[in-house]
């Protein structure tokens, strides 16, 4: 059986790679992707706290992931949307070239 | 299960009933009349959820998922009140041809919203906060791209979702250490098991900042220049009050709900905040030229004033953050209102230049604006000076030295905000332009919503009685 820590270093990292490539990568579907890293590691730290914590008893953190990954996909689908409609506006997803506002 | 319950949460159930009746009214009615018929329409449903708010009792369901006190049920009259005056207000700008098609999806996508925020605020429980909160900010989303073929509103909602996703993954993360350490994400157990260890503080950490996105506090503000500037002026104004109080008012109640018992630590991490946001916002806002960009720090500014009540945590603080959250939402959205006139008539032109000599022709306009302005920066007798007298006394009241020392800084900027405020007084009316706007005459929506705020702001600050009330109810 894999012990209960090796999931927390799993998502530790996996939040770790999903805030990196967030903060470096330059392209908006690029920084989606690092933005579903981060929450499936969230996902994976409600469900493994609470197989620690309740190993046969009450599912709370696992009603969370499971609420957090429905949430996840509708914020992702609307995302997917704006990023189609700044594709149109500007012809090109790279954040370099929307700038349209800055200081 | 016991539907029953369901009679508890009313003043959810009607707003659900209301998104739907908006949205059949949408898609059935058709003709000339329809414009007028669904505006029509939304402000009734709005006027009646104001009434329902209002005689709504505190109750409980859910075994304490969804829990609602006389404060909450204030807070959601208040910002009922508020997305109505920008339905009111925002009629100039849904008259737009390119945006009239649009109108329906507007009304349902602020109702969703604000059913969100009643949800984040009335929540017990971690999950149903969360929900909540994506309720409130996932349709907010596409309601700052609703000019979908203008560039910059496609900018401003691609750096306001991306922000807001990453924000609430952050949330989240914090929220699992919360769970990790407690073993429960209701409120009210959570608070028994807490203590001072390095996972929870993490946790309250990660928690904070996610939440402070929301409310854009200092470190977390740099989508809000962006998306403000962006967004339909309208929109913009439903942001900067409503779905900031929401999220003010939640982050206040949890931190003095759960985190009670490590307040010590806490109270650090808000000093700090507060004395960023509300220097940093305002040295970034005298140097804008752009008028909304320029209402975007100083939205970040009154942020830190709001967070300002919660260094108190007692009594007074719930209270006087409500009231500052009503006072706030008057003024602020008599400055909106006057914006958005200006720019549907000066042909989309929001820069501070264009209000030169604003006074020579609009003398109304410039007067209700200034009025408005003086409330922000708190001048008396109009409310906004009460409402930060009262946060500040809440603040004050905590007694450490650290507090006063906050409270020096958050007064230094007080008076800084006076300047730049006054900035755009004395472009209206000392600053003299050859080519002023156009003398135009506002439409009777744009007349019944500024004298909506100006009333408020007025009666506010006369009516004593008003602050009295809401400290009597939250107690």
């Amino acid at each position: 059986m894999v012990p209960v820590e090796f999931y927390f270093v799993l998502s530790a990292l996996l939040f770790f790679i999903g805030v990196f490539g967030f903060v470096t990568r330059r392209n908006l579907i690029a920084m989606l992707i690092s933005i579903e890293l981060v929450l499936n590691a969230v996902d994976i730290n409600f469900a493994a706290f609470n197989r620690m914590l309740f190993p046969d008893g009450q599912l709370e953190g696992f009603f969370m992931s499971l609420f957090s990954i429905g949430v996840s996909a509708a914020e992702s689908a609307v995302a997917i949307a704006i990023i189609i409609n700044v594709y149109r506006n500007f012809h090109s997803d790279q954040v370099n070239s929307i700038e349209n506002m800055k200081y | 299960m016991d539907y029953s319950q369901f009679f508890s949460m009313i003043p959810e159930a009607t707003l659900m009933v209301a998104l739907v009746i908006v949205f059949l009214a949408d898609l059935i009615l058709k003709g000339e009349n329809k414009h007028s018929a669904l505006s029509l329409l939304t402000g009734v449903l709005l006027v009646s959820q104001l009434a329902v708010c209002f005689m709504q009792t505190p109750a409980e369901a859910f075994s304490g998922l969804y829990v609602s006190t006389a404060a909450t049920n204030i807070m959601k009259a208040i910002l009922t009140g508020g997305s109505l005056i920008v339905v009111i207000m925002a009629q100039s700008w849904l008259q737009r041809a390119d945006v009239a098609d649009k109108e329906g999806e507007f009304y349902e996508l602020l109702i969703s919203t604000l059913l969100g925020m009643y949800m984040m605020m009335s929540s017990g429980h971690f999950l149903m906060f969360f929900l909540g909160l994506e309720m409130a900010s996932v349709p907010m989303a596409c309601m700052v791209a609703l000019d979908k073929c203008r560039k910059e509103s496609a900018e401003a909602a691609a750096k306001f979702i991306i922000t807001a996703t990453f924000s609430s993954g952050v949330m989240l993360y914090g929220i699992s250490f919360i769970y990790a350490m407690t073993g429960t994400l209701y409120f009210d157990d959570v608070v028994n098991y807490i203590d001072a260890t390095p996972m929870t503080i993490m946790g309250l950490v990660f928690f904070f900042s996610g939440l402070g996105f929301k409310i854009s506090l200092v470190p977390f503000h740099f989508w809000t220049a962006d998306t403000y500037q962006g967004a339909p002026t309208a929109v913009t104004g439903y942001m900067s009050v409503v779905s900031k109080g929401a999220a003010a008012f939640t982050l206040m109640a949890i931190l003095m709900k759960v985190f009670a018992p490590i307040a010590e630590y806490y109270e650090y991490l808000l000093y700090i905040v507060i004395v960023l946001s509300i220097t940093v916002a305002n040295l970034f806002a005298l140097r804008q030229n752009e008028l909304k960009r320029f209402m975007a720090f100083s939205s970040i500014s009154q942020a830190g004033y709001i967070m300002l009540a919660a260094v108190g945590s007692n009594g007074m603080a719930l209270s006087s953050l409500i009231y500052y959250v009503l006072v706030y939402v008057v003024a602020n959205m008599a400055v909106f209102t006057v914006i958005n006139v200006v720019e549907t008539r000066g042909k989309g032109n929001t820069r501070m230049s264009c209000y030169d000599g604003f006074y020579q022709t609009n003398p109304k306009l410039s007067f209700l604006m200034t009025l408005a302005l003086f409330s922000l920066a708190g001048i008396p007798p109009f409310a906004g000076m009460f409402s930060k007298f009262f946060v500040f006394m809440a603040a004050a009241q905590n007694g450490s030295f650290l507090a006063y020392f906050v409270l020096f800084i958050a007064l230094i900027n007080t008076v800084a905000s006076l300047y730049y405020y006054l900035l755009i007084v004395k472009a209206m009316y000392i600053k003299s332009n050859d080519n002023p706007l156009p003398e135009f005459r506002s439409d009777c929506n744009t007349k019944l919503a500024l004298g909506l705020c100006t009333a408020g702001i007025v009666a506010f600050g006369v009516c004593s009685c008003v602050y009295d009330w809401i400290a009597a109810a939250c107690i």
